[in-house]
C-alpha cells in the first residue's frame, strides 16, 4: 500500500512540476510586461522630449536703422514701442540672401525667423535706445520648422511636396548653418514663457504658476478640513448611523470619477456661485473636494497608529479630551498626515479632467498673477499641446510631461522621506 | 474519568507492531548530550545533530532522536523551547520561512530528507502534519479530504476517490458524524470535528508519519479526549509525533517522551520512566511544575 | 472694503479680542488667580472665537447670495423691452455689464439703456459693499463684546472653547456628505431639465448619438439625436479591453511578487510597478495617442487589417497598463489576507506552491478579488483623459476593437469644453451622461466595498 501510494505520487510528479514552472513563468512574464510598459512609456517620452530643452537660434547682424525706428529722433518711448521692428529683420534677411527676388520667396525667407524675434529687438531698443543707428549681432530664435530640420525631424529624402520645408528653404538654412549662423542653445523660453501659438515661443511657466496657485488653494482647503474630519471621526465621533454614513460617503467619494467633480464645479462654483471661469481658485476648490477623501483616509490611518497608551496617559493626567488630542495625539500623527497630504497633492497636480470642465483649458498667454486670473495648469497644458498639429509641439509636450513627472517625483520623494524620517514603531 | 485512563496507559505502555519493519540498520549511538536512549531498534526516521537557525538566532541546538514505527512520540517542554520548530523540520515546513536554516541530518527510512534529490512534495505526502489550530480549507467536507488525493493523482476514478474519502473519514472517526453533510463547508463543523477533518485530510494521502503540533490546544476537554482516542487508534498504521503543552496528554497518548528546553533536547525515554523517574533536574522541575 | 481687506481687519480684531479676553479674566480674578476655572488663554480664545466666527458666517452668506440678488435687481430694473429676452440672452447682457464695470473689453458697444443699467449695477455693488463692511465689523465687535461680558471666575471657558471646536470638527466631517449631495443635486437638476426635452427612454435605449447637429438651429434635424447606447457600448468595449490587460497581468504579477519572487526583486519591482499608478492620466493619454495608436495601426496595416488611428484597442490597452498596479495592489492585499494556516495545511499535504495558490489561496480569496476587479472596472469607466486624447468622437456602435468608438466621458468633455449655452440640450446632455456615470460607478463601488469588507471580516 505504501509503495503504491509513493509510486502513484511519483508517476504524476513530473507533470505537476511542469505545471508549477509554467505557473511561475506566467507571473514572471506579467511582471516583465508591466515593467516593460513602464520602460517603454518613459523611453518614448524622453526620446521625444529631450530635444525640446534646446532651441535653434539664428545669428543676425541687425542694423538698428534710425530711419525705421525713430525717424524724428524723439526717442519717445511711445514711438520706440510702435516702430516696425519687423522691417529691420526683413532687411537683414534680404541683405543676407541678396539672390532672393521673388515676393513669395521673400516671404518664405522671412518666415525662417521666429515672430518672437521682433519682440526681442523691440525690447533691446526700449531698454537701450543708444543702440539706434548701430549694427549689432543678435541671436534670435529660429522658426520651429528650421528647428525641426536642424534637430533632424524633417526628412530631407522625402519628396518635396510631402515636406514642410521646400528645397529652397532647406538650401537657405544650410547656407546659414554653413556660416555657423545657426546654433542650438538652451531653451530658456520654454521655462520662462507662457503659452504661444508659435512653438519656439511657447513655454510652461504660465502653466506652472497656474498649477502652483491651484495647489495652494487645494492645500489650504483640504488639509485643515481633512485633518479636522479625521480627528473628529477617530477621536470624538460616537459609533452611530450618522458616522457610518459619513464613513461610507468618504469611501465612495474616493472612488467617484474625477470628471464628476468637474461637473459639480461647473454647476455649483461657476453657474451658481458665479466665480470666474478658468481661475485657479475654482480649480483648487474642485481639486480639494477630490483630494479631501485621500487626506481624510491617510490622516485616520495615522491617528489609528498612535497607541492608546498615550491617550490613556494624557487623560490620566487630567487632560481634557481636546487637550489630549491637541497636545499628544496630533503631533504624533502629524508626519503621517503630511505624507498622505503630499501624496494627495501629487495626485491633484497630475489631475486634468475636472479642470477641463471649469474652463482651465483656455489658450492663455499671460502668466497668471493671482488665483483669480485666468490660467491653465501643467497637465492641461500638456493636453492642449498634444492636440496641436505642429511637430515642434510634440517635443514640447513631451518635455512638459518630463517637467510634470519631475515635480511628481520630487513630491513623492518628499513623502517617502517624511515617512522614513518620522516612522515610529510602537 | 481521564485520570483512570491515564493510569491505565501509564501502567501498560502498549507496544504493538502490526507492520513488520524492514531489517534494522546498524544502530550507532550518536554523540549527544541528551540523557536517555535517543535511538530505537527499528527507526522509520532518524535525526542526527540537528541545528536550526532563524537568521542569527539558534532555535534548535544539536538534537538527535529516532522515531520508531507505530509509536507515538511526544515532545514536551516550556513555550519557546523549540519543540514546534523541531517538528516542522521533519517535513521541511520550515522551508516556507525565509530566514530559517537547518543543518544536521534527518533521514526518512534511510533517505536524507534535506538532500537535493529529495522531493519536498513527496516528502510531505509521506510525512503529514496536523496544526495547532484546525485549518480546514474553505471548501466542502468532501473536497477537504479529497484535496490531497486529487493533487497527488491517487485516484483514477471517482469511485476510488469516494472510497479514499470514506476510509479516511472513518479512520479519523468522523464518518458517522458527517456522512450526510459531505457537501457542506468544512469550516461549518465544530472545533473538534474540524481538527478530526484535518487529520482525515492528512490520512487521505496515506502518510507514514503524522506530525501533530499541539493538535488539541484549541479544543475543549471532550473534543480533546476524542482526538486522544483517535491518536491511539491511528498508531496501528502510522508513526505519530505529537508536540503538546499538556503533560497529562503526553502521558496518556505516547509511548516515548522527549523533553526540550531552550532548544536543547534534555531527556528522552519511555513515557512511564520519564514521568515517574526523570534523570535530569530540568525535566523534574518542569514535570513537577516549578516552571513552564 | 474689499473681501481680503475685511478678512485682514477681522484677523487683527480677533487677535485683539484674544488679548482683551485674557486680560479681563486676569482682572476679574484679581489676586485670586486660582479661582479662575480655566487658564486665562481659554478666556482669550473664547472671546476671539466669538469675534471671528459670526462675522465669517455673515461674510460667507453675503458673498454666496450677493451676486444673485444684485443681478436679479438689475434685470428687473432693465427697460421693458429687455424683460422678454430669454435667459441666455440676459446672461450675455449681464456679462457685458460686468465686463464694462471691471474695465475689460466689451463684446459690443453699450447702448444708452445699457449705460444706465451699468451705472445702476455699479451703484448696487457699491451699496452692497458698504453695507457688508458696516454689518461685518459690527457683528465682529458685538460678538467680542458679548463674550467679554460673560467672563467671570466661575465661567467654564475651556469647556465652552472645546465645545465650539468640536462643533467645527463636526461641521468639517459633515462636508463629505455635502459634497455627495452637491454632486447628486448638480447633475440631477440639469439631467431633469435634459429629460424634459429628450425622453429618458430615447436617451437610455436610442441607438444614435449626434448632439453636434444641434449647433445650428436652422439645420435639418437640429434637435440632434441623444441615444446613448453607442456611448455605453464604447465605454464598455474600452473598459473590457482594459480589464483584459489589467486583470491577468495585475493578478499574476501580484501572485508572483508575493509568493515566488526573491525579497530583493520584490523590493525593486513592486515600487517600480506602482510608479505606473502615479503617472498622470494625461501622460497616458499622450502616450496612447502619439505612440501606441500609430504603432497598433502600423502593425495592423502590415497584417492587412483596417485599423483606425483612434482605435478602441489603443485606448483600452493603455488604460489597462494604467490599471495594472491598482489590480495588483488590491490582489496583493486580498491574497495576503488568506491566513497562513491554510497555506500550511495545503503544503503539509504535499501540494506544490502553484497547487496551493490555485486550489486553496485563490478560491479562498475569490470574493476579495472580485470586489477588487469591480473597483478596477469602475476606474476604467470613469477614466477620462486617456479616452479624450486617444479614442474617437464618432459614436460608432461596434464591438470591433480596431475601430474608433467614443465613450461617456469623452462626450461629457466634448459637450462642455469651449463656449456653451447653458440651456441647450447639448450641454444638458453632458449632465445626464454625468448622472449615468456617477450612478454606475457608485453602484460598482458600493457593491465592491461591501464584498471586500465581508471578505475581510471572514478572516479577521
Amino acid at each position: 500500500m505504501t509503495m503504491t501510494t509513493a509510486d502513484k505520487i511519483q508517476a504524476n510528479l513530473n507533470k505537476r512540476y511542469a505545471a508549477e514552472r509554467r505557473f511561475r513563468s506566467y507571473g514572471l512574464v506579467s511582471v516583465a510586461i508591466g515593467l516593460a510598459a513602464l520602460l517603454f512609456l518613459f523611453l518614448s517620452i524622453i526620446g521625444k522630449g529631450y530635444t525640446a530643452f534646446q532651441q535653434t537660434y539664428v545669428k543676425l547682424d541687425v542694423q538698428f536703422d534710425a530711419a525705421i525706428i525713430d525717424p524724428q529722433r524723439t526717442r519717445d518711448p511711445q514711438t520706440l514701442a510702435r516702430a516696425d521692428y519687423g522691417k529691420l529683420i526683413k532687411k537683414t534677411m534680404r541683405e543676407r540672401f541678396p539672390d532672393v527676388k521673388n515676393r513669395r520667396d521673400k516671404r518664405k525667407l522671412y518666415k525662417l525667423i521666429s515672430p518672437g524675434a521682433v519682440y526681442m529687438i523691440q525690447d533691446m531698443v526700449r531698454n537701450d535706445p543708444r543702440l539706434i543707428g548701430t549694427t549689432q549681432t543678435v541671436w534670435v530664435p529660429a522658426d520651429d520648422d528650421v528647428d525641426m530640420l536642424i534637430k533632424g525631424y524633417i526628412n530631407r529624402d522625402e519628396p518635396e511636396s510631402a515636406r514642410r520645408l521646400k528645397d529652397k528653404e532647406i538650401a537657405w538654412i544650410d547656407s546659414l548653418a554653413a556660416t555657423s549662423s545657426l546654433e542650438k542653445r538652451f531653451n530658456k523660453t520654454f521655462f520662462t514663457a507662457g503659452d504661444s501659438r508659435e512653438p519656439e515661443l511657447a513655454g510652461i511657466w504660465g502653466a506652472v504658476v497656474g498649477s502652483f496657485y491651484t495647489l495652494v488653494v487645494t492645500l489650504v482647503l483640504s488639509f485643515p478640513i481633512g485633518v479636522a474630519t479625521a480627528v473628529y471621526l477617530e477621536e470624538f465621533a460616537p459609533t452611530n448611523r450618522w458616522t457610518d454614513l459619513i464613513e461610507v460617503n468618504i469611501n465612495n467619494l474616493a472612488a467617484v470619477p474625477s470628471i464628476v467633480f468637474g461637473l459639480l464645479g461647473l454647476s455649483v462654483f461657476l453657474n451658481f456661485m458665479a466665480l470666474p471661469r478658468s481661475a485657479p481658485l475654482v480649480g483648487g476648490l474642485v481639486l480639494s473636494l477630490m483630494t479631501l477623501p485621500t487626506v481624510i483616509i491617510a490622516s485616520r490611518a495615522s491617528l489609528q497608529s498612535v497607541p492608546p497608551s498615550i491617550r490613556e496617559g494624557a487623560l490620566g493626567m487630567g487632560a481634557s479630551q481636546m487637550q489630549m488630542v491637541a497636545h499628544h495625539v496630533l503631533p504624533l500623527a502629524m508626519p503621517g498626515m503630511l505624507t498622505g497630504t503630499i501624496i494627495g497633492m501629487a495626485r491633484a497636480l497630475g489631475e486634468s479632467a475636472p479642470l477641463l470642465m471649469i474652463g482651465m483649458v483656455a489658450f492663455i498667454v499671460n502668466v497668471p498673477e493671482g488665483p483669480l486670473d485666468p490660467s491653465t495648469v501643467l497637465p492641461v497644458q500638456i493636453y492642449l499641446w498634444a492636440d496641436t498639429p505642429e511637430r515642434a509641439f510634440v517635443e514640447r509636450t513631451s518635455a512638459a510631461t518630463l517637467v510634470l513627472l519631475a515635480f511628481l517625483v520630487v513630491m513623492n520623494g518628499a513623502a517617502v522621506w517624511l515617512r522614513k524620517r518620522f516612522e515610529q514603531r510602537w | 474519568m481521564l485520570n483512570q485512563k491515564q493510569a491505565v496507559l501509564l501502567e501498560s505502555p502498549a507496544q504493538t507492531n502490526d507492520v513488520p519493519p524492514p531489517a534494522p540498520a546498524k544502530i550507532q549511538e550518536p554523540d549527544t548530550k541528551t540523557v536517555g536512549r535517543v535511538t530505537v531498534d527499528k527507526p522509520i526516521m532518524t535525526t542526527r545533530n540537528v541545528d536550526v537557525y532563524y537568521g542569527e538566532k539558534q532555535a534548535i541546538i544539536d538534537v538527535s532522536i529516532d522515531i520508531a514505527y507505530n509509536e507515538v512520540l511526544s515532545m514536551i517542554g516550556p513555550s519557546g523551547c523549540g519543540k514546534s520548530t523541531f517538528l516542522r523540520c521533519l517535513n521541511r515546513m520550515n522551508d516556507t520561512i525565509e530566514s530559517a536554516r537547518v543543518t544536521g541530518k534527518i533521514e526518512l527510512e534511510g533517505h536524507d530528507i534535506y538532500d537535493k534529490k529529495t522531493d519536498v512534495v513527496t516528502l510531505r505526502a509521506r510525512v503529514g502534519m496536523v496544526f495547532q489550530k484546525p485549518n480546514p480549507f474553505p471548501k466542502s467536507v468532501y473536497e477537504n479530504v479529497a484535496y490531497g488525493p486529487r493533487i497527488h493523482g491517487l485516484a483514477r476514478k471517482q469511485a476510488e476517490l469516494d472510497e479514499i474519502v470514506q476510509t479516511s473519514l472513518q479512520r479519523a472517526g468522523l464518518w458517522e458524524e458527517v456522512k450526510d453533510r459531505l457537501s457542506e463547508p468544512g469550516t461549518g463543523l465544530s472545533g473538534g470535528q474540524q481538527q478530526r477533518l484535518c487529520i482525515a485530510r492528512s490520512i487521505a494521502v496515506n502518510p507514514d508519519i503524522i506530525l501533530m503540533d499541539e493538535p488539541c490546544s484549541a479544543l475543549d476537554p471532550i473534543a480533546t479526549a476524542r482526538i486522544e482516542e483517535l491518536i491511539d487508534e491511528l498508531r496501528q498504521n502510522y508513526s505519530i509525533v505529537i508536540v503538546t503543552h499538556s503533560m497529562q496528554q503526553a502521558a496518556r497518548v505516547s509511548q516515548r517522551t522527549a523533553y526540550f528546553h531552550l532548544g536543547d533536547l534534555i531527556e528522552v525515554g519511555e513515557t512511564s520512566t520519564i514521568f515517574t523517574n526523570p534523570q535530569e533536574k530540568l525535566t523534574e522541575d518542569y514535570l513537577t511544575g516549578r516552571f513552564g | 472694503m474689499s473681501t481680503p481687506l475685511l478678512i485682514a481687519v477681522l484677523l487683527l480684531l480677533t487677535a485683539a479680542a484674544f488679548e482683551f479676553g485674557r486680560r479681563r479674566a486676569l482682572q476679574v480674578a484679581g489676586s485670586e488667580f486660582r479661582t479662575l476655572h480655566s487658564l486665562p488663554r481659554y478666556y482669550g480664545s473664547f472671546t476671539a472665537l466669538w469675534c471671528a466666527l459670526p462675522a465669517l458666517v455673515l461674510l460667507g452668506a453675503w458673498l454666496a447670495f450677493e451676486d444673485k440678488i444684485i443681478t436679479n435687481l438689475v434685470i428687473t430694473d432693465l427697460p421693458a423691452s429687455y424683460q422678454s429676452l430669454s435667459e441666455p440672452e440676459l446672461n450675455l447682457i449681464i456679462n457685458d455689464l460686468r465686463n464694462h464695470l471691471s474695465g475689460n473689453v466689451v463684446s459690443r458697444e453699450l447702448s444708452p439703456d445699457m449705460q444706465v443699467a451699468a451705472a445702476h449695477y455699479g451703484n448696487l455693488r457699491a451699496t452692497s459693499e458698504a453695507a457688508l463692511t458696516v454689518l461685518f465689523l459690527s457683528v465682529a465687535m458685538l460678538g467680542m463684546g458679548l463674550a467679554w461680558r460673560k467672563i467671570a471666575p466661575d465661567f467654564w471657558a475651556r469647556n465652552r472653547v472645546e465645545a465650539i471646536v468640536k462643533v467645527l470638527l463636526i461641521i468639517c466631517s459633515t462636508l463629505a456628505i455635502f459634497i455627495t449631495i452637491g454632486i447628486v443635486l448638480s447633475v440631477l437638476f440639469e439631467s431633469i431639465r435634459f429629460f424634459q426635452t429628450v425622453s429618458i427612454f430615447d436617451f437610455l435605449f436610442g441607438l444614435e448619438w449626434s448632439p453636434q447637429t444641434a449647433i445650428r438651429e436652422d439645420q435639418v434635424g437640429s434637435s440632434g439625436a441623444f441615444g446613448a447606447v453607442p456611448l455605453f457600448a464604447g465605454t464598455l468595449l474600452i473598459s473590457v479591453i482594459a480589464m483584459l490587460v489589467a486583470a491577468p497581468i495585475g493578478l499574476t504579477s501580484a501572485i508572483y511578487l508575493s509568493e515566488y519572487s526573491h525579497p530583493r526583486f520584490r523590493a525593486t519591482a513592486k515600487p517600480l510597478l506602482e510608479i505606473l499608478a502615479g503617472i498622470p492620466t494625461v501622460v497616458y493619454g499622450f502616450f496612447a495617442a502619439l505612440t501606441v495608436a500609430p504603432l497598433i495601426r502600423d502593425v495592423g496595416n502590415n497584417f492587412g487589417l483596417e485599423v483606425s488611428s483612434e482605435s478602441a484597442l489603443a485606448a483600452g490597452l493603455v488604460m489597462g497598463i494604467m490599471i495594472i498596479p491598482f489590480v495588483s495592489s488590491i490582489s496583493d492585499d486580498v491574497i495576503n489576507a488568506v491566513p497562513q494556516s491554510l497555506r500550511d495545511g495545503s503544503l503539509a499535504l504535499g501540494s506544490t506552491q502553484s497547487e496551493m495558490i490555485r486550489k486553496v489561496v485563490l478560491p479562498a480569496a475569490l470574493p476579495g478579488i472580485v470586489g477588487g476587479m469591480l473597483l478596477a472596472i469602475s476606474r476604467a469607466i470613469g477614466e477620462t483623459m486617456i479616452v479624450v486624447m486617444a479614442a474617437g468622437l464618432a459614436a460608432n456602435l461596434t464591438a470591433n476593437p480596431l475601430e474608433a468608438v467614443t465613450t461617456v466621458t469623452v462626450q461629457i468633455v466634448t459637450l462642455l469644453v469651449g463656449d456653451q449655452e447653458f440651456d441647450s440640450p447639448k450641454t444638458l446632455a453632458a449632465f445626464a451622461l454625468g448622472l449615468m456615470l456617477f450612478l454606475v460607478t457608485l453602484a460598482l463601488n458600493v457593491i465592491a466595498l461591501y464584498v471586500v469588507r465581508k471578505y475581510r471580516e471572514q478572516y479577521e
